[in-house]
């Protein structure tokens, strides 16, 4: 590495006095010295880390780098309950968490050389505007097959979001939770803000009737794809390109609600090693670190526009097609402020739901289906009226961006219990979607008597 | 510290008692493993009942319990989670109440095989073993396959609840086949003779004599599984089922953090439950006289089978084999599997997984060796000091400390890494890690968890050691010390060493507390490994590679174990023999 590797004045701010004063009086052997140990918390898969850190380790002999595997939301409660001893990297794709991580004060600054990496990818910016966190890849999101069992079960390819409202893949598509997986966050994420609050959760919704299953764990998704345990999973794009690349049958489209947002690295405050951390993120800034995002096993699009002449053949490139994720435009403020609420909302509404919410959908599909044949004008409307009960959210977009509301979704933390309010929010509208769900059903089959 | 404390505390009963019949060693024998219980046990879980009884304040409350039960979330959790372990006990005792039968009041010529059934299930960790089956017995796995492609239909085994259950059950049926044909093969032949001189025959007989007698056997073995399912984290996780207790649990703690009360709520009513459920079998067989006069009268009388019967036998116990054996077929070929998907079989084979999880990651297995190596000796040297204080000394409250290591069975995992978290987390190591996140702690608990069977072995072991045998060193001289490592742990070897790996064994694939206690690749043991390598979009062969190695270790283990065992057995009968 040749970079320069400035000291920045903030990391002699959380350091013992007496460490802190060594190295900041012989500046020049701070500079060319890494820490022997370097703790990144990650999100990613061992997959993803393992060729990243070997080839630093190669470049880096002194320095043994340490990966904490945890999930996006997880890994945001341990360093916040880590404050004084934290890992030195936080290293996920979810931007959104990194914002949160920023106002938490959770983020140092550490001085990196972005030079000749575009400052806007897609209608996204590449790194944030303070300094505090880098993109090192940019992720779309979208739908990975599995292409026997689409054929096995002559199921046709989706190719929208609104293709997945089909009753024919009632049963066959698979996500994971917001609240457990933070690249599922961003993508629901991205398709309120691009469809709108609530024609975005009318469709979320109506999707969900064909869900198989909501998954704890992004990772459940890809691998039940891969195995075909269900054949559509709603995925960030490398879950889809790295298990084609290992061999899976799977395919991956983009759909036009998509959007393209940087995954990134960030130096938590009070780094024990903030000279590892910081070459650490150069490295990953590099063109060295950029053409590991080509590994078979890793997959993801890289921020340096000269690395994709190094990609296989059909690698999706951003520079070049400027339609993809041109639609939405991320907003990160509005995300930030329902973060939490949309977690919880969404597993109300859905993930605990799931039962209830697929049988509903189930007799409102059956009854369609009979209806057609018959043209009853009664059946019709009962069928209208369960659709409505199916497809609506009980919160409106205002009281979401709303802090006495939202505001009550904060994280809870060790000084300060969760709100009765959460608690009361929650259950009011569980209780909303259990009847909301059961009266619909109600009516589609009343519909399909009618028919 | 509130070990510096204990003397002064547990002092007065000493000195109200005038005649105090115990040496300075044996007192200060009994306040190290005291203070190791309190510290590691008793302190962690009264942390979690703590934090689930006080409000923000610190004040006495009861709105967490009452917030719990007002959610329906919660209260759908609870009664999930006891439906799984309650459905997990009815289906394990479907399998295993009749190779009971079958092996232990008829002559059977498979009776080789069935005692094979009872240990294969134990050696493979049930998180490993679920998706396995996810991928034998799944939606698409490769039994439906076939099914689908035979006969268009399609069997839902693995489906939220009930695969659950479907899992737990087919790991867990061992504890009540082994229970329950240990107490039907302890009943006396003349009972049953008894009872035919008096008339009863057939299902009287049984109704009346056999049932009520292999009750207890029965019953342990029930109440065991209930619980362990009941506590169980790691396979319903895996499983991604998730409105149950522990998982509703660990998703509290490591998503809205260890502020959350609703973690430590869950934790105690785990807790209360798993007690509730071991205190329950307990008072069933309360009142009730079990005990017969003689032992070991060649138990049952063991009948020919007719043919007809003899083809029943076969015909159950071939398909459980069958069942079985899967998740041990799974795993090996998804470990050695190119690619697997959406096909009765994988598409090639490939030792790729192995050499990848061997070159990447040999800190897993060393990591586990080294871990549940010193937890296995640290059971191993407090379970002879408990047993020794109680058995051969008159130190008051030695019954008590006997107590207070058995109590780590009714404490799950979850709730006793919830508490270590709660408890040490702002102690650091002098370099700079936390020491409820840091191996030391991970191997401490694995000690406290496994400490009830290493006590219970030490406990056998050491009755059978003949007082007379330590009098007779005794009067040679010896002091209680001398007469302790010279005479009773050499005799007492071969159980202690059975002891030391069914520790090991089960510390090897303890997964709850591992999960909530280990944070760094480098630290973790192979059950933490598995679960990191099971979370990929390349495949999971990796995970499965690294699940084949931990279930052959934990084989060996018990082959060893079992052969230890064996040696002693016949060790001791050879020296009745000699000497009448």
């Amino acid at each position: 590495m040749t970079q320069r590797l400035p000291v920045t004045r903030r990391w002699t701010l959380g350091m013992a006095a007496g460490a802190a004063a060594a190295v900041s009086s012989a500046p020049a052997r701070a500079q060319a010295a890494l820490e022997p140990r370097l703790v990144i918390i990650t999100s990613f898969s061992r997959d993803v880390t393992t060729p990243f850190v070997q080839a630093f380790e190669q470049r880096h002999p002194g320095t043994k780098v340490e990966v904490q595997n945890r999930s996006t939301t997880a890994a945001v409660a341990f360093v916040r309950e880590t404050r004084s001893s934290p890992p030195d990297l936080f290293w996920a794709s979810a931007p959104d968490a990194f914002e949160v991580m920023k106002q938490g004060n959770l983020l140092a600054r550490p001085q990196i050389d972005t030079a000749g990496i575009p400052a806007t990818i897609g209608a996204q910016p590449t790194h944030d505007a303070e300094g505090h966190y880098f993109g090192f890849a940019v992720s779309g999101y979208g739908m990975m097959y599995n292409t026997r069992y689409l054929r096995a079960n002559r199921l046709p390819v989706p190719k929208e979001w609104a293709d997945l409202k089909n009753p024919v893949y009632q049963g066959h598509v698979g996500i994971s939770s917001p609240s457990r997986s933070g690249t599922t966050h961003l993508t629901i994420e991205t398709i309120l803000q691009g469809e709108g609050w609530e024609p975005g959760w009318a469709q979320l919704l109506e999707i969900a009737g064909n869900f198989a299953q909501v998954s704890d764990r992004s990772f459940g998704v890809p691998d039940a794809v891969n195995s075909g345990q269900y054949g559509i999973g709603i995925v960030i794009d490398f879950f889809g390109f790295s298990a084609k690349a290992s061999g899976f049958p799977v395919e991956f489209v983009y759909p036009t609600v998509t959007t393209l947002v940087p995954a990134n690295i960030a130096m938590i405050e009070n780094s024990k090693s903030p000279n590892a951390a910081r070459a650490f993120i150069q490295f990953l800034l590099s063109p060295a670190g950029q053409e590991v995002l080509l590994d078979p096993k890793v997959m993801r699009l890289p921020v340096r526009p000269e690395t994709y002449a190094k990609a296989p053949a059909g690698f999706p490139n951003p520079f070049k097609d400027q339609s993809l994720g041109a639609r939405v435009t991320f907003d990160n403020g509005v995300s930030e402020a329902r973060y939490e609420l949309l977690n919880s909302l969404f597993d109300r509404l859905i993930t605990f739901r799931l039962r209830e919410l697929t049988e509903a959908w189930k007799a409102v599909h059956a009854a369609e289906a009979a209806l057609a044949k018959s043209n009853n004008a009664q059946g019709r409307e009962l069928l209208a009226q369960a659709r409505a009960r199916l497809t609506r959210v009980p919160v409106t977009e205002a009281q979401a961006a709303d802090p006495a509301i939202a505001g009550a979704f904060q994280p809870t933390r060790p000084d300060r219990p969760a709100g009765p309010r959460q608690a009361q929010l929650e259950e009011e509208w569980d209780r909303a979607a259990v009847a909301a769900y059961a009266e619909a059903k109600q009516l589609a089959e009343r519909a399909q008597r009618a028919g | 510290m509130s070990t510096t404390a204990l003397p002064a505390a547990a002092g007065r009963p000493w000195r109200a008692r005038l005649r105090f019949d115990a040496s300075p060693v044996q007192v200060a024998a009994a306040l190290l493993v005291l203070a190791f219980l309190l510290a590691f046990l008793l302190v962690p879980v009264g942390r979690v009942f703590l934090a689930a009884f006080t409000d923000g304040s610190g004040s006495l409350t009861l709105v967490h319990f009452g917030d719990f039960f007002r959610t329906s979330l919660f209260r759908e959790s609870f009664l999930n989670s006891l439906y799984v372990a309650g459905m997990s006990v009815v289906v394990a005792s479907i399998l295993a109440v009749p190779l009971a039968i079958i092996v232990s009041r008829f002559r059977f010529p498979g009776a080789a095989l069935v005692s094979t059934l009872g240990v294969l299930p134990l050696v493979m960790p049930p998180f490993v073993g679920a998706v396995a089956m996810q991928l034998v017995f799944g939606r698409n796995g490769s039994l439906n396959l076939l099914l689908m492609d035979w006969f268009d239909v399609r069997l839902d085994l693995m489906d939220g609840l009930n695969g659950v259950v479907f899992v737990q059950a087919l790991h867990y049926f061992p504890f009540i086949l082994m229970n329950l044909s240990a107490s039907l093969s302890n009943i006396d032949t003349a009972m049953e003779e008894a009872g035919q001189n008096l008339g009863a025959r057939g299902f009287t007989l049984m109704r009346t004599i056999v049932l009520p007698l292999a009750l207890p056997g029965y019953l342990a073995g029930a109440s065991l599984v209930f619980v362990k399912v009941f506590d169980d984290l790691a396979t319903p996780l895996l499983l991604n089922v998730t409105n149950m207790l522990a998982p509703q649990a660990y998703l509290r703690v490591t998503s809205v953090g260890l502020g959350d009360p609703m973690g430590y709520v869950i934790g105690v009513i785990l807790v209360v439950v798993s007690i509730l459920a071991m205190g329950g079998a307990a008072l069933l067989l309360r009142g009730r006289d079990y005990s017969m006069q003689q032992r070991g009268g060649g138990g049952l009388g063991r009948r020919e089978m007719s043919a007809g019967q003899r083809a029943l036998a076969w015909g159950f116990v071939v398909p459980t084999l069958l069942l079985v054996l899967a998740p041990h077929i799974g795993i090996a070929l998804l470990s050695l599997a190119t690619v697997w998907s959406f096909s009765p079989l994988p598409d090639g084979y490939t030792l790729a997984h192995f050499s990848t999880v061997l070159r990447e990651t040999p800190q897993f297995l060393t990591n586990t060796l080294l871990y549940c190596g010193l937890a296995g000796l640290i059971d191993v040297v407090l379970g002879v000091t408990i047993a020794w204080l109680v058995l051969r000394t008159r130190l008051p409250g030695r019954r008590l400390l006997d107590m207070l290591a058995m109590s780590a069975l009714a404490v799950p995992g979850l709730v006793l890494g919830i508490g270590i978290l709660r408890s040490y987390f702002g102690v650091q190591l002098p370099d700079g890690t936390a020491l409820a996140t840091s191996w030391i702690m991970l191997t401490i608990v694995y000690a406290v968890r496994r400490l009830p069977y290493a006590l219970r072995a030490a406990t056998a072991a050491l009755q059978q050691v003949h007082r007379s045998l330590e009098e007779a060193a005794e009067n040679m001289g010896a002091g209680k010390v001398t007469t302790l490592t010279h005479i009773v742990i050499p005799l007492m070897a071969g159980g202690l060493a059975a002891a030391f790996v069914t520790s090991f064994a089960t510390a090897a694939v303890e997964l709850s507390a591992t999960l909530v206690l280990a944070t760094r690749d480098v630290d973790a043991p192979l059950s933490y490994g598995i679960y990191v390598f099971m979370q990929s979009p390349a495949g999971r062969g990796a995970g499965a590679a690294l699940g084949v190695i931990a279930v052959l270790t934990v084989a060996i283990c018990t082959f060893a174990a079992n052969r230890l065992a064996e040696r002693e057995r016949r060790r001791r009968t050879r020296q009745e023999g000699t000497a009448p």
